[in-house]
C-alpha cells in the first residue's frame, strides 16, 4: 500500500471529522465525541499503516482492522469511503431507513471485518483471526481499536490473557483512552489506572502515545510488534470530541447530536474558517 | 454421546485440517487422545467462554470449522451475546457443543444442568439446533456438522436411548425419526430421555396402547410435516424433554402444529414447569422427581386416554 505523507493523514482526519459531523447531524444519532476521539488514529491507520486494498477488500493478505468500539462506526465509514471502499455519497445514508450504515459499525460494508456495538467483543474476534494467521504463517496483522470504557468488560481481559499466552505478535490493540465513558469520566466509574501496567502485567508490550499526534502514531504503528513474541498494546491518550472546542472533554457530547447553531459552529471550526 | 462425538471428530480430523476443537478447560481424560494426535487442531482457551466464542468466530472467519466444547450452560448461556453477535450475525462456521444436556450432571447440581438452552439457542437466527437421542444419532450429528456451514448447536446427553437404526438408514438433519409406529398416541422426545418414552411405550403396549415414538433430534428446523401427520393420525401428542416446557421441544412442536393448522386430539408438554432442578440426585432420580420418567409418561398417557395407569406399579 502507498503510504501518504503525514500531511495527508492530517487532511484525512479532518475529512473524517467533517463527514462524521454531517452524518450525525443528518442521522440524528450520535457518538460524535467518540468518533472525533479516534479520527486521527483511523486516519493514520487507513492513510498509511494498514495494508488494505479497496479493489480487493477480502484479499487474504490484507491487514485486518476491527473496530471494537462499534459506536464510532461513523468514523470508520468515513475513513473507508475516503479510501475508496464505497462511494462517499453513501455516507449520508447513515442512520437512515434501509441503509447499510447502521449507527454501530456493520460488516455489510466492504472493508469492514465485523459488526460490533456490544462492547468487549472485538478483541476476542481479533485474537481468533490473529491465531488463525499464525497457524497459516501468514504475514498480515490484526488491529483492534478499543474504547477505554470497554476495558470495564471482563471479556476484554479474557482476550488479553489469551493473546499473551499464545504470543500473538501479529495482534495490536489500540486503546482510545479519552478517559470518558458513557455517562461519566472513567475515573469516577471504573478507574483504569495504572492502565499501561495492567496491559503489561497481562503480558503485552505497551507503548503510550498522544492519539492526535500523527507523526508519533505513524512511527509507533510502523514499529509493531513492539517486542517479538508478544501482542502489542498502544494506549492512545486522546481528547473526546477532539477538533471542536465546545465538544472537547465533555461527557455531554458522547450522545448529543450536533444541530442548529452548534452544528454551524462545529463546521466552522473543522473547516478552519476564522 | 460425548465419546461418540469425540470419536467422530478424531476420525475426521486428519482429512479436515481446518477443523479446530476449542475447550473451555474441560474434557480431562476424554480429550487426551484427540489432543495427543491433533495438537494443532486443539486449543484449551481456559475458563473463559466469552473469549472462546469470540475467538471461534474469528477463527471461523479465517476458514476454520470450529467446535466450542464445554459442559452445561457454559458454552451457551454464559456467552450468549458472543454467540448472537459474533457467531450468528456473521454466520460464522462455529459448532457449539454442550456436554451434559438436561440434568445429565445430576447431583453435581443445578448450575450444571442445561434446561433452558434449547429455547434460547433456537431463537437465534441461522442456528441449527441438534439434540440427538441415541449414540448413533450423536455420532451422525457430529459427522453431519463437519460438512454443514454456519452456526449450529449440538446438545449431548450423558444418557442415551437404545439405538434403533435401520439397515442403510441415513441421518437426515431436520427430519424426525419415527423409532416406533403406533396410532393411539405420539410420544415425541429429544435427547437421551427418549429412552423413557420407549420404556413407557413398552409398558403401554402391554395394555393395548400403541405409541408412536418420535426422535426429534433436530429442534430447529423442526419437522412440521411429521408432526402434523402425527397430529392427524394419532390420538394426541406428548412432548418429552429434559428442559423447561417453555420454548423448548414442546414449544417448538406447539408452534409448528398451530402454524400448520394441525390440531392434535390432545397435547401435553412434559418437562420442567417453572422450576429449577434444585433437588439433589442422579439424572434418573431427577427424572422421577420431576415427573419425566417412564412411569410418569405412562400416567400422563393413561390420564389422557382415560385408562387406569397402575400398570407400572
Amino acid at each position: 500500500m502507498s503510504a501518504p505523507e503525514i500531511g495527508g493523514t492530517e487532511d484525512l482526519a479532518r475529512r473524517i471529522r467533517l463527514h462524521a459531523l454531517r452524518m450525525t447531524n443528518i442521522g440524528g444519532g450520535s457518538h460524535i465525541g467518540s468518533i472525533f476521539s479516534c479520527a486521527d488514529i483511523l486516519a493514520v491507520l487507513y492513510g498509511g499503516i494498514l495494508n488494505v486494498d479497496p479493489g480487493a477488500p477480502r484479499s487474504p493478505e490484507r491487514d485486518r482492522f476491527l473496530l471494537s468500539k462499534g459506536h464510532a462506526g461513523g468514523g470508520l465509514y468515513a475513513a473507508l469511503a475516503e479510501r475508496g471502499f464505497f462511494p462517499v455519497e453513501q455516507l449520508v445514508t447513515h442512520y437512515q431507513n434501509g441503509s447499510d450504515l447502521s449507527g454501530h459499525v456493520s460488516h455489510k460494508l466492504p472493508g469492514i471485518e465485523v459488526s460490533t456495538g456490544a462492547l468487549g467483543h472485538g478483541l476476542s474476534i481479533a485474537a481468533g483471526i490473529a491465531y488463525a494467521g499464525i497457524l497459516k504463517e501468514a504475514a498480515h496483522r490484526v488491529f483492534c481499536l478499543l474504547s477505554d470504557g470497554e476495558c470495564d468488560e471482563g471479556s476484554t481481559w479474557e482476550a488479553a490473557l489469551f493473546a499473551a499466552q499464545h504470543q500473538l505478535s501479529n495482534l495490536v490493540a489500540i486503546v482510545d483512552y479519552n478517559r470518558s465513558q458513557g455517562i461519566a469520566p472513567t475515573s469516577e466509574v471504573i478507574e483504569l489506572e495504572p492502565f499501561a501496567d495492567k496491559w503489561t502485567a497481562f503480558g503485552w508490550t505497551v507503548r503510550e502515545v498522544d492519539g492526535h499526534d500523527h507523526e508519533a502514531l505513524h512511527r509507533l504503528l510502523q514499529g509493531i510488534p513492539f517486542a517479538a513474541g508478544k501482542p502489542s498494546c498502544l494506549i492512545a491518550h486522546t481528547t473526546k470530541g477532539k477538533g471542536v472546542s465546545f465538544m472537547e472533554n465533555t461527557v455531554l457530547w458522547h450522545y448529543r447530536v450536533p444541530r442548529g447553531a452548534e452544528f454551524d459552529a462545529a463546521l466552522i471550526e473543522l473547516e478552519g474558517r476564522p | 454421546m460425548r465419546d461418540a462425538f469425540i470419536s467422530v471428530l478424531s476420525e475426521f480430523a486428519p482429512q479436515h485440517p481446518e477443523l479446530l476443537l476449542l475447550s473451555g478447560d474441560l474434557g480431562f481424560g476424554v480429550l487426551n487422545d484427540f489432543i495427543a494426535r491433533f495438537p494443532r487442531q486443539f486449543l484449551n482457551v481456559g475458563v473463559a467462554e466469552q473469549n472462546m466464542s469470540g475467538l471461534a468466530a474469528g477463527l471461523a472467519m479465517e476458514g476454520h470449522t470450529v467446535f466450542t466444547y464445554s459442559i452445561g450452560n457454559f458454552p451457551t448461556l454464559r456467552c450468549l451475546e458472543q454467540i448472537r453477535n459474533d457467531i450468528c450475525y456473521h454466520h460464522a462456521n462455529v459448532k457449539i457443543v454442550c456436554i451434559g444436556g438436561g440434568m445429565s450432571y445430576g447431583a453435581v447440581g443445578f448450575s450444571h444442568h442445561a434446561t433452558e438452552d434449547l429455547a434460547i439457542l433456537r431463537s437465534l437466527p441461522g442456528m441449527l439446533v441438534l439434540s440427538p437421542c441415541d449414540l448413533w444419532e450423536a455420532g451422525e450429528a457430529a459427522r453431519y456438522l463437519l460438512s454443514h456451514r454456519g452456526p449450529a448447536y449440538l446438545r449431548l446427553d450423558k444418557s442415551a436411548a437404545p439405538a434403533n437404526v435401520q439397515r442403510g438408514e441415513a441421518f437426515r438433519p431436520g427430519f424426525i425419526r419415527t423409532v416406533r409406529e403406533g396410532m393411539d398416541v405420539t410420544l415425541a422426545a429429544c435427547g437421551g430421555i427418549l429412552a423413557e418414552a420407549l420404556l413407557a411405550a413398552d409398558a403401554l403396549a402391554e395394555r393395548g396402547v400403541q405409541c408412536r415414538v418420535l426422535s426429534v433430534h433436530t429442534i430447529k428446523p423442526v419437522d412440521s410435516f411429521t408432526l402434523a401427520t402425527a397430529a392427524s393420525e394419532t390420538g394426541g401428542i406428548i412432548s418429552i424433554e429434559e428442559h423447561a416446557v417453555d420454548g423448548g421441544l414442546g414449544g417448538a412442536i406447539a408452534e409448528s402444529l398451530l402454524e400448520a393448522g394441525a390440531c392434535p386430539g390432545f397435547f401435553v408438554r412434559m418437562g420442567l414447569r417453572n422450576v429449577f432442578s434444585s433437588i439433589v440426585g442422579s439424572q434418573q432420580y431427577l427424572r422421577a422427581v420431576y415427573s419425566l420418567d417412564a412411569a410418569s409418561i405412562v400416567q400422563t398417557v393413561s390420564a389422557k386416554l382415560g385408562i387406569a395407569s397402575q400398570i407400572l406399579a
